[in-house]
């Protein structure tokens, strides 16, 4: 007796909480998010995520109607991660690559800048090119777009890889490696601060559709079409709305949406 | 024979073995084994259809330039290791307190915190003496990884085999010094003709040991941009995101941990023959 | 000087904070894995000594494997591969919604399974240290096989073993450090995270180094008691 009626009030709050979950319309999401790339995404000291990543998140998701919440994953592992369900979208300067949309599906470009390569001040390379760079170490984080620009593009060069980008910046002031090579948007903002006063960017490189992809997108898992729509019209609204525009400038001198 | 044994018994054949009950341990020991052998199947499988020709062409040849490069950083680390070993255990035997304790400073250091963090210390911390280290014209070697993972290794694996040689030494019977002494030997005389041959059968399995547990610690190199096994496999991970890579890893690392281990005891069998009763 | 203390320092500006955090955390993570393993390898050393041949060669399989495996490696695989393979074992069964593998976790498991593995060998060798005397007599006695095992050779198991398994211990408040490459907060990976963000990569590493000695000295003096304490009813020689 006393069992069945236990089980009944099992069931009944059951039954609530069912209601009250149908009751709360707001989509609950999670952000994946690396926290090592200024000035993109990073992570503070005290814990907070900051950045032109974070904030368009966050604008994306007031515009959705959704509760999101950030989790920060090695770059390494984010795509298995979201894969494993751990988030649900990666907002982190992913580029749209095709050997990427083997494994995820991606929205619309929410911005679109070139690669460029960083060398010391007293460095004497003079070109950004494969024959300039010949013989020479390179430096880039590895599982990104510019790892593979090097390993293809400039292949007499050392490749080395490195976790984060902390990490070669780190190696290229103590002078163990001879270049670095990321978006010129991370590398203009290192540069400009003291970190950056050992190195000067040597030259901006044209973008190659196939290695640097269609610019970066929010990655989600396959067969998620709804919440890619979703994201997409967002994207479309704060573009129009002028609310990109606010966080665009925010960060930078120049419209990051690239054409 | 005899009248009971042909007349009054006949010849039998023995009584058959009692029927192997299903005890528990039977049980699980089967179904153990049915676990062992479905994951092997499931490995096989995974691999058939994982495999893709395309991926193998192009990291096959990086995987066994990683793996050279395994084998040649553990080989010299332990060569250079077993020649720095050897003024350690002197200085661990020694009654002088300064070198007695100088000695078991630097052997209870690097025993005593990870290899990882040591070479962390080395790559990184020597990193920012970079200066300090042009200077004294050392920084051309610190600044190449492998040469820094080198010195690591070689400074953790003397310590280890310092260790490894005292205990040896120590085992060699008493006996054995003062006979040498009675012939009228020297103490280097006695050291290297009469002692060390017999501390180095003593110390042939540990050695055995350490230097597959230096093949297995190399793998963290990996996270100081060196491109050995490891790190092949992790480049080749973050390209194709495709799990086969660590597999493809985890089977030459044991092929080659197993090899050693089967080698080493046929050595040992081999050295020892004299030994056996 | 100054700055130095003030990077030492708790609070916001300093990094003693998160270095204490790391030191919880690794300190955690080695009494999480220590009786998990411990366990699993008590029964692979009593799978290996069984009279059952497929028991035998079921457990020798198991050590051969994970002492044959790099640790990173073996992390990695469990971490990466543990959650890929519970996926399919969901969708092969039906079920929807995900398991988290998160970092501390693997790390458990993936040390625990390397621990257990040696940690077999030492409780092996510890059971053939044991006359068989002492199982005869509690058979003679009368006690089940549980009781014997209870009563009678766990108490000297685990004094013979002590030694063994107090350098396992140290092995593995070693190996922890590893799981600094899986993303978890431990001594080595907060150290990491301030000298890259502080450029004080000697200072900070040569910290992890103080503490890793640290906490060795702990165990050891530790250790050390439970040795003596396990000695206490020898005769003296």
């Amino acid at each position: 007796m006393r069992f069945t009626k236990g089980l009944m009030a099992a069931a009944a709050s059951l039954a609530l909480t069912f209601g009250a979950a149908q009751a709360q319309d707001m989509m609950k999401l999670k952000i994946g998010t690396e926290g090592a790339y200024p000035p993109f995404n990073n992570l503070e000291s005290d814990g907070s995520l900051v950045g032109f990543d974070i904030d368009i998140a966050k604008a994306l998701c007031d515009e959705m109607k959704a509760d999101c919440e950030f989790v920060t994953q090695d770059w390494d592992g984010i795509i298995p991660a979201l894969l494993a369900g751990k988030f649900d979208a990666i907002i982190a300067s992913m580029s749209i690559t095709e050997e990427r949309k083997e494994k995820v599906d991606f929205t619309n470009k929410y911005y679109n800048t070139p690669p460029a390569i960083a060398v010391p001040k007293d460095s004497d390379i003079t070109e950004a090119s494969d024959a300039g760079l010949s013989g020479r170490t390179i430096g880039a984080q590895s599982s990104t777009t510019h790892s593979n620009y090097a390993e293809e593009k400039l292949s007499s060069a050392e490749l080395k890889l490195y976790p984060t980008p902390d990490e070669y910046k780190l190696d290229i002031a103590s002078g163990r490696i001879d270049a670095v090579i990321d978006d010129v948007i991370v590398l203009s903002e290192w540069l400009k601060s003291d970190d950056g006063a050992c190195c000067k960017l040597l030259a901006t490189l044209p973008i190659d559709p196939v290695i640097n992809g269609e610019g970066a997108g929010i990655a989600l898992r396959k067969g998620e079409d709804e919440l890619r729509e979703k994201f997409n019209a967002a994207i479309e609204a704060i573009r129009a709305n002028g609310t990109y525009k606010e966080i665009n400038d925010k960060y930078f001198d120049v419209d990051v949406y690239g054409d | 024979m005899s009248y009971v044994t042909e007349t009054l018994v006949a010849a039998q054949p023995a009584p058959p073995p009692p029927p192997k009950a299903w005890a528990a341990a039977r049980i699980s020991g089967t179904l153990l084994m049915l676990f062992w052998i479905a994951a092997l199947a499931g490995l096989v499988f995974y691999l058939y259809t994982a495999w893709d020709i395309d991926k193998i062409e192009r990291y096959g040849p990086k995987f066994l330039s990683g793996l050279q490069t395994t084998l040649t950083l553990v080989g010299i680390s332990i060569a250079l290791g077993a020649v720095l070993s050897l003024p350690v255990t002197l200085g661990r035997m020694s009654k002088n307190p300064v070198i007695g304790g100088l000695a078991f400073a630097y052997v209870y250091i690097f025993r005593g915190t990870p290899l990882i963090a040591q070479l962390f210390l080395i790559y990184y911390g020597l990193g920012s003496f970079r200066e300090q280290l042009q200077a004294v014209g050392l920084w051309v070697f610190f600044r190449d990884a492998w040469n820094c993972a080198l010195f690591a290794f070689t400074l953790n694996t003397a310590a280890y085999q310092a260790e490894i040689l005292r205990g040896a030494i120590d085992s060699v019977p008493r006996g054995q010094w003062e006979g040498a002494e009675a012939l009228g030997l020297n103490r280097i005389q006695t050291f290297w003709k009469i002692i060390l041959p017999q501390a180095l059968i003593v110390a042939l399995r540990p050695y055995g040991n350490e230097i597959i547990l230096m093949i297995k610690g190399s793998a963290i190199v990996a996270l100081v941009t060196v491109f050995d096994l490891m790190g092949e496999t992790r480049r080749a991970f973050s390209r194709t995101y495709d799990f086969q890579a660590y597999i493809w890893a985890a089977v030459f690392y044991f092929v080659m941990v197993e090899a050693l281990r089967i080698v080493w005891e046929r050595l040992e069998a081999r050295l020892t023959r004299h030994l056996k009763r | 000087m100054d700055s130095y203390l003030t990077l030492l320092s708790f609070g916001d500006q300093g990094w003693s904070d998160e270095i204490a955090w790391g030191v919880l955390v690794t300190v955690t993570l080695a009494l999480a894995t220590l009786p998990v393993g411990l366990f699993i390898g008590f029964m692979i050393a009593l799978g290996k000594q069984s009279e059952e041949r497929s028991l035998r060669t079921a457990a020798d399989i198991y050590t051969t494997i994970f002492r044959g495996l790099p640790e990173l490696l073996t992390l990695f695989i469990v971490y990466y591969g543990l959650q890929i393979g519970i996926q399919l074992i969901l969708k092969l069964v039906g079920l929807q919604g995900a398991i988290e593998i998160n970092s501390f976790i693997a790390g458990v498991i993936s040390l625990a399974l390397v621990f257990s593995s040696y940690a077999s060998e030492v409780f092996l060798s510890a059971f053939r240290a044991i006359p068989k005397g002492q199982y005869e007599g509690g058979y003679a006695l009368g006690l089940r096989h549980g009781t014997v095992m209870k009563k009678i050779v766990l108490p000297q198991l685990i004094r013979i073993a002590l030694p063994g398994l107090g350098n396992l211990w140290m092995i593995l408040l070693k190996d922890t450090a590893l799981v600094s490459a899986i993303g978890l907060t431990d001594i080595l990976r907060q150290t990491g995270i301030a000298a890259r963000v502080t450029k004080e990569a000697f200072l900070f590493f040569g910290i992890a180094f103080i503490l890793y000695l640290v906490l060795a000295l702990i165990s050891s003096i530790a250790l050390n008691r439970l040795e003596a304490q396990g000695k206490r009813g020898e005769q003296r020689q």
